[in-house]
């Protein structure tokens, strides 16, 4: 669910109650982080927009900005360890997935796939990832700067009721596009017998991936629709205890 | 575990007690043993609110300072929440009182305020382990005789040419089988029951890396060790079976521990059974066998799923045993330093 975001930011809101105190290197750092993340989507989003506005065409744009997008994505690793030493309030492993589910689609589809890279499918998800990605560090950002504008909080929590399914719409199209490729070279597939005593077929995992959405979107999204009556319409919603 | 319900006491005054809730009926009535109060006994008033929403669920007054008690909140309307199934606790967020808790010693005031949560549908632990366990012995032996629809049909109902397939087959029969035995006659539980969705994620995690590692090593094109041969298979076999009598043997020292009915927690020490001398480093020396042994068959079986199958058991079972750990220390003020709570000295 590469498309879907983390709401660490409204666990913390969650806890104004009781302050937390972070440290004011730590805020210094998140603030950098944020602003450098905003930054670079931008610069990502305004690179497809120029290739687009000169070359009229979709063809080519992923290899202009492959290695933007490699960088800034990778980059988001460091997100885990936020939460892992606790500056961010967020489950490590919630964090985990999303970041890993992104960095799958960038290396593992769309940069070892070739074949795949001109797909119509790729250029949709990339504009929600941009969209996404620029909302979610600016609120972010301005939330450390404690000065969150309205329409940054609007954007964040209405623009996903769009954003999710098209996201996922693009990743599972580029998926189903890649498989044909991925059954005819065998691509990091391994068969018996090897002396580990284990197989790995890439494209029946793919498949797996593909089915996996089905359960996983709907809580995603019910989630972050939770999440918004919370947060934008103020609704107290008594959690289902685990 | 005998128990007086100290509802009795709050019902036989009037049909609605004084502070009682209109609309929540009457709790369940049930004998008291008679005690001989020969001075002014303090009597308490106990209400018990639920934790989530602060309602009034029931009010009990002239509570008996001494009985340990066994609330079954809400009798009439919610049937369901069966005594197993019930939390209660001092503080909303707070951990949940023992069943052997006894009113006059829990620090409350003679108006005493208690709060309940469901802790959802339950099942025995006995339960869980048998069905657990039951599965990964028939699931590997139905991929070691190679039934129908799992390999090529032409392998239908052969047996692999590798000894040490046969031996890897008799080791991980055996382990469960033992397993299952010690759930039956040895281990003496704390809790009676767990959470029912558990019985689904521990069974999804047994019986899925057993299919997982029974398919490869049962395999027709299974590869056996090729490192170091057959030398490698022996040693293998060694740990294994050591691994095996030591974790029987830590076992059994733990349910020697405690007397039988009872809930007592006490230091384990060394026994003159030399497979328990490792408790002399170790906290959770159970956990530590349970390692070996799976390393053992890691390296019998040279096969990469069990590998993955002993690091995550590896990682759950440290999780474990830094929490035990963790419990001892606080419990027990002359812990011995000396030990570590999986690995002597490391972790």
């Amino acid at each position: 669910m590469a498309s879907m975001e983390e709401d660490g930011s409204v666990e913390e809101k969650d806890n104004n109650n009781k302050k937390r105190t972070k440290s004011a290197i730590a805020v210094a750092w998140l603030t950098f982080y944020n602003i450098a993340m905003t930054a670079g989507w931008l610069v990502l989003a305004m690179a497809m927009m120029r290739f687009y506005l000169q070359k009229a065409t979709h063809k080519g744009l992923y290899k202009s900005i492959a290695r933007i997008l490699k960088f800034f994505q990778t980059v988001a690793l460091v997100e885990v360890g936020h939460c892992a030493i606790g500056i961010v309030r967020t489950s490590v492993i919630v964090t985990g997935v999303q970041v890993c589910s992104r960095i799958f689609m960038v290396w593992f589809i769309t940069n070892s796939i070739k074949q795949i890279q001109n797909e119509e499918s790729v250029i949709l998800f990339l504009v929600v990832w941009t969209l996404t990605e620029i909302t979610r560090y600016s609120f972010y950002t301005f939330n450390l700067l404690n000065h969150l504008p309205y329409f940054i909080k609007w954007a964040r929590y209405n623009m996903f009721i769009i954003m999710y399914p098209l996201g996922v719409a693009g990743e599972l199209l580029t998926i189903y596009a890649a498989l044909p490729f991925v059954r005819k070279t065998g691509m990091l597939s391994m068969r018996l017998p090897n002396k580990y005593n284990i197989s790995f077929d890439y494209y029946y995992f793919l498949i797996i991936v593909m089915l996996s959405y089905i359960p996983l979107f709907p809580q995603l999204f019910f989630h972050m629709l939770r999440q918004r009556r919370k947060v934008l319409l103020g609704e107290i919603i008594v959690e289902k205890d685990e | 575990v005998d128990m007086d319900t100290v509802v009795l006491e709050g019902a036989t005054h009037k049909k609605a007690g004084p502070g009682s809730v209109p609309g929540v009926p009457a709790p369940p009535v049930k004998r008291p043993k008679a005690k001989k109060a020969k001075k002014a006994v303090v009597f308490f008033e106990v209400e018990i609110l639920d934790a989530k929403t602060k309602d009034k669920l029931c009010f009990l007054d002239k509570v008996r300072p001494l009985h340990k008690y066994c609330v079954c909140v809400g009798g009439g309307t919610h049937p369901q929440w069966y005594a197993a199934r019930q939390s209660i606790r001092l503080d909303p967020k707070g951990k949940s009182l023992k069943d052997e808790d006894v009113l006059q010693h829990l620090p409350v005031g003679t108006t005493a305020t208690f709060y309940f949560r469901d802790l959802g549908a339950q099942i025995s632990w006995v339960t869980v382990f048998l069905t657990e366990y039951g599965g990964p012995l028939l699931l590997y032996l139905m991929f070691y005789f190679r039934v129908p629809f799992i390999y090529a049909p032409k392998y239908d109902f052969t047996t692999s040419k590798h000894w040490v397939v046969h031996l890897a087959c008799m080791c991980h029969s055996f382990h469960y089988l033992k397993r299952l035995l010690e759930t039956l006659f040895v281990h003496r539980f704390s809790h009676g029951t767990m959470p029912l969705r558990n019985i689904f994620k521990n069974c999804t995690y047994y019986w899925g890396f057993a299919a997982w590692m029974a398919y490869y090593i049962n395999h027709p094109l299974y590869t056996p060790p090729t490192i170091y041969g057959e030398q490698q298979v022996r040693i293998a076999l060694i740990i294994f079976l050591f691994c095996q009598v030591g974790n029987f043997s830590i076992h059994i020292a733990l349910r020697n521990l405690r007397p039988p009915g009872s809930k007592t927690r006490k230091i384990p020490y060394p026994t003159k059974n030399p497979f328990t001398w490792i408790f002399l480093l170790v906290s959770c020396p159970n956990y530590t066998y349970e390692l070996g042994s799976w390393f053992g068959f890691t390296l019998m079986t040279q096969c990469l799923p069990v590998a993955f199958f002993t690091a995550v058991g590896f990682i759950q079972m440290t999780v474990w045993a830094k929490g035990k750990h963790r419990s001892y220390l606080k419990e027990f003020r002359d812990y011995p330093p000396l030990r570590s709570p999986i690995l002597p000295f490391v972790l």
